[in-house]
């Protein structure tokens, strides 16, 4: 993982210390609520239903066993007791006061985090695949790139005040995981025909009111030059980016109005025009980047043994947890394991601090002290010796961490939606936990499932790249839930379609059902349920969920 | 209204001059970009140093071939939220190398200031709050950057580069 | 229910610690509902611009009106949002 040195800890101090005076001045009255919004959101601070909201930033999605033991620290000194993780890779925590985040900030500079541009129009956290670094797909390691672009975009002055906030996601594998389509910007290392490595570049994608995925603007870019057209990127959206309609604001309206071949022009013009020196990135600057995330240790770890052999004969959840939730590593004899954060009838990606304190507990003894957090609201332990995998395993159940849902229907992506969040028209947390309890039974017959729950139009629960997609929309002062089929966040990424009239909050799990059962009747040779849906279409859905009653 | 210039509060020693207002004997004028573009072969002969007051939506490049005669070009903040003015100082400092005043005015806050002066403007026309508020100590809040900017600190991502080529040379 | 029960209260977010705070009768602010001054809309608009004046700082943050009734002594709001705001969360 990335260390802070003295620059980093310096910047970090000077950060929190501009930020305590901000506070100061704010409750002092020398500054405006006006004036203050966009510096508390340039630090995650959000003004929610029934307190502030800090969203924490973990850089594309990587922690140490500190840095969880702190988040768990804060649960329980300054909120109460529990945190949710997004689907942005971060953590956020709801029952927060104003007078309070100055001492959570200088709490978290003290682990090297903070909360600076989780919110606000600028960068937002690069994200990543939560597999990085272990992965058998891996073509190269994206998290020194993001740990470079992280660097770079924090408190970048020409980009702090942009249209409106840019999101960055970075993919190294041959299976995208980081929903990389629909990102402001996306990044894909490819290989090129000289076997060098370097990136696709896209642009324009995004979720919200006008869902789009990215396209790409450069086929490949070389290492070298990823900061500066990156930068180029950026200074034809800051200038050019609508300013007059929030909801047109974003680069995918600026791509979708110019079309992609005139945004590749302007943005390659001013590329070229541009002194590339600047933000060249030689080989030593990566090389020294890429010393804080070593591959694994190829040496592999013993064959399953006795212990592991036992454990799946006698005991049936381990072998199901294992099939489910645990993914090859590329170094033989260890696993990736998913932390379902879904058991279902609980809040989706909540997590409480006793359970974030045995994580890093689990990472230490087993893990390499290393955890991640997915953008679907999981946890992950990046390597785990398949031997010790019983062990891990027992743990995680004590504390219910272990429901083997990873991908079946019960792991439910939900946004904390009218619940919690001042932006929300309907709830999405009950309807995710009565859709959770109600499909878990069947899911194993199910297979893959993804169903992701937005609160609003924000889509802060990614619904138009769920397999099944539910919007909450206000209708006469009744939750309703608008149903989209058939998207998909992976690298064949598709936008989910509407099917019909939204539908009442209590019916949505005869819905759910009944498009379950429909899709179980027809699919054919292994067919997920995006397969399935492309070749079916809309109308065998639409039928049997609107068929008069 | 007060003025901040090199960081430090001064007078305003510019007449900023009106569309239709006529040109007084002043050794230190600045006009509108659209005056600018309908007067300029004419502005261009006057003894005094020109100024061009540059909209935000304005690229500029415009102004490149008039950067020598140019004493001052002020750019807008016209909500302290429209960044637009951020890219077309560091264009004018930078790319274009201009030399003179490059003043933001419109609504410029304290919390601005340090990225403004990063992206090249040395000049910031503040409400009267700024000077019984000490918005100076803005400039002084941060010493760490991590990008490169218009100005001259040298940005973290530099530092280690060359800390990186002694430690990879040495070996 | 008559539309003419349905009154105005002005509520807002209390800036220390953001918790929803209803505009009380003597001109304070109290985190209970049921503390909350109701008025007939024709005088609503007053009521709001009177919470919103004084020095600054105001003890909360972006005051607004919203529609609420008095039911056996305790004050009720009318949209689900309003009630989660009042109540907490429903899960």
């Amino acid at each position: 993982m990335y260390r802070y040195d003295s620059f980093d800890t310096r910047f970090i101090a000077e950060r929190v210390a501009q930020y305590r005076d901000q506070v100061r001045r704010r409750l002092a009255g020398q500054l405006t609520e006006e004036e203050f919004r966009p510096l508390r959101l340039m630090n995650g601070l959000y003004l929610q239903l029934h307190a502030y909201m800090l969203r924490i930033a973990i850089p594309y999605g990587t922690l140490s066993s500190r840095q969880l033991r702190q988040l768990g620290h804060i649960a329980r000194t300054w909120d109460r007791g529990f945190g949710h993780f997004t689907t942005r890779q971060n953590i956020q925590f709801h029952w927060i006061k104003l007078e309070e985040t100055p001492d959570i900030l200088a709490a978290l500079a003290e682990v090297e985090m903070h909360a600076i541009q989780t919110s606000g129009n600028s960068f937002r956290n690069t994200t990543t695949d939560p597999f990085a670094g272990a992965a058998i797909d891996e073509i190269e390691d994206p998290r020194p790139y993001c740990e470079i672009i992280r660097q770079w975009s924090t408190l970048h002055p020409e980009f702090s005040f942009l249209p409106r906030k840019f999101k960055i996601a970075v993919s190294g594998a041959a299976n995208d995981r980081a929903a990389v389509r629909v990102h402001d910007i996306g990044l894909y290392l490819r290989r090129n025909a000289a076997g060098e490595v370097g990136f696709e570049v896209l642009v324009g994608g995004g979720l919200g009111r006008t869902p789009i995925l990215a396209e790409t603007i450069r086929d490949f870019i070389p290492k070298r030059d990823l900061l500066s057209y990156i930068e180029a990127i950026l200074r034809i959206y800051n200038q050019y980016g609508r300013r007059d309609n929030l909801y047109k604001s974003r680069i995918k309206i600026l791509v979708q109005s110019l079309g992609i071949a005139r945004m590749r022009d302007e943005v390659e013009a001013e590329w070229t025009a541009m002194d590339h020196a600047a933000l060249a990135l030689p080989d030593e600057a990566i090389a020294e980047m890429a010393q804080f995330f070593p591959p694994p240790d190829p040496a592999p770890a013993p064959a399953d043994d006795d212990g592991f052999g036992a454990a799946l004969e006698t005991e049936p959840g381990f072998a199901r947890w294992v099939e489910q939730n645990t993914a090859p590593h590329k170094v033989r004899g260890h696993a990736i394991v998913t932390i379902s954060l879904k058991e279902p009838g609980l809040t989706p990606g909540d997590c409480t601090a006793e359970q974030m304190d045995l994580v890093a507990d689990l990472a230490d003894r087993y893990g390499q002290g290393e955890i991640r957090v997915t953008h679907e609201q999981n946890l992950v332990l990046p390597q785990i010796r398949r031997v010790d995998l019983p062990s891990v395993w027992r743990a995680l159940g004590a504390a219910r961490l272990a429901t083997a849902n990873v991908a079946l229907a019960s792991n439910i992506i939900a946004c904390p939606g009218l619940d919690y969040c001042g932006l929300a028209n309907a709830r999405s947390i009950p309807v995710a936990q009565r859709l959770a309890v109600a499909l878990a039974p069947r899911e194993r017959e199910i297979g893959d499932l993804q169903i992701k729950i937005s609160g609003c139009i924000n889509a802060c629960g990614h619904h138009h790249v769920g397999h099944i997609g539910l919007l909450g929309v206000d209708k006469n002062g009744e939750e309703f839930y608008q149903i989209t089929l058939g998207g998909s966040a992976d690298a064949n990424a598709a936008l989910g379609a509407i099917v019909g009239p939204a539908v009442k909050s209590e019916d949505v799990v005869h819905s759910v059902d009944t498009i379950v059962d429909v899709y179980l009747k027809l699919r054919t040779g292994g067919e997920r349920f995006p397969e399935t849906y492309r070749r079916v279409g809309n109308k065998p859905f639409k039928d049997a969920l609107y068929a008069a009653h | 209204m007060p003025l901040i210039r090199n960081e430090r509060f001064v007078m305003d020693t510019w007449r900023h001059l009106a569309d239709d207002e006529g040109v007084p004997d002043a050794p230190r004028l600045s006009v509108s970009y659209v005056r600018w573009i309908e007067q300029r072969n004419a502005l261009a002969m006057l003894p005094a140093s020109l100024g061009v007051r540059l909209p935000n939506d304005v690229s500029p490049q415009k102004l490149a071939p008039d950067l020598g005669r140019l004493g001052l070009i002020v750019l807008t903040f016209p909500r302290f939220t429209d960044g637009r003015a951020y890219s077309q100082a560091r264009l004018l400092r930078g790319r274009l190398g201009f030399a003179g005043e490059l003043r933001a005015e419109g609504e410029v806050l304290r919390d601005q200031l340090l990225f403004m002066r990063r992206c090249g403007f040395d000049a910031f026309t503040v409400s009267e709050r700024a000077v019984a508020e000490d918005w100076l100590a803005a400039f002084r809040e941060f010493d760490v950057f991590y990008q490169p900017a218009e100005d001259r600190e040298m940005p973290v991502l530099r530092r280690r580069l060359e800390a990186a080529r002694r430690h990879f040379t040495v070996a | 229910m008559a539309e003419s029960d349905v009154k105005r209260i002005v509520t807002a977010n209390r800036l220390r610690d953001g918790i929803p705070v209803y505009r009380t009768l003597d001109g304070g602010w109290s985190a209970a509902i049921d503390d909350a001054r109701l008025v007939v809309e024709e005088e609503s608009e007053a009521l709001l611009a009177e919470a919103q004046s004084g020095p600054p700082p105001l003890p909360v943050v972006a005051p607004y009106l919203i529609e609420a009734r008095r039911v056996e002594g305790k004050v009720r709001p009318l949209t689900l949002r309003e009630v989660i705001r009042a109540f907490g969360p429903t899960i």
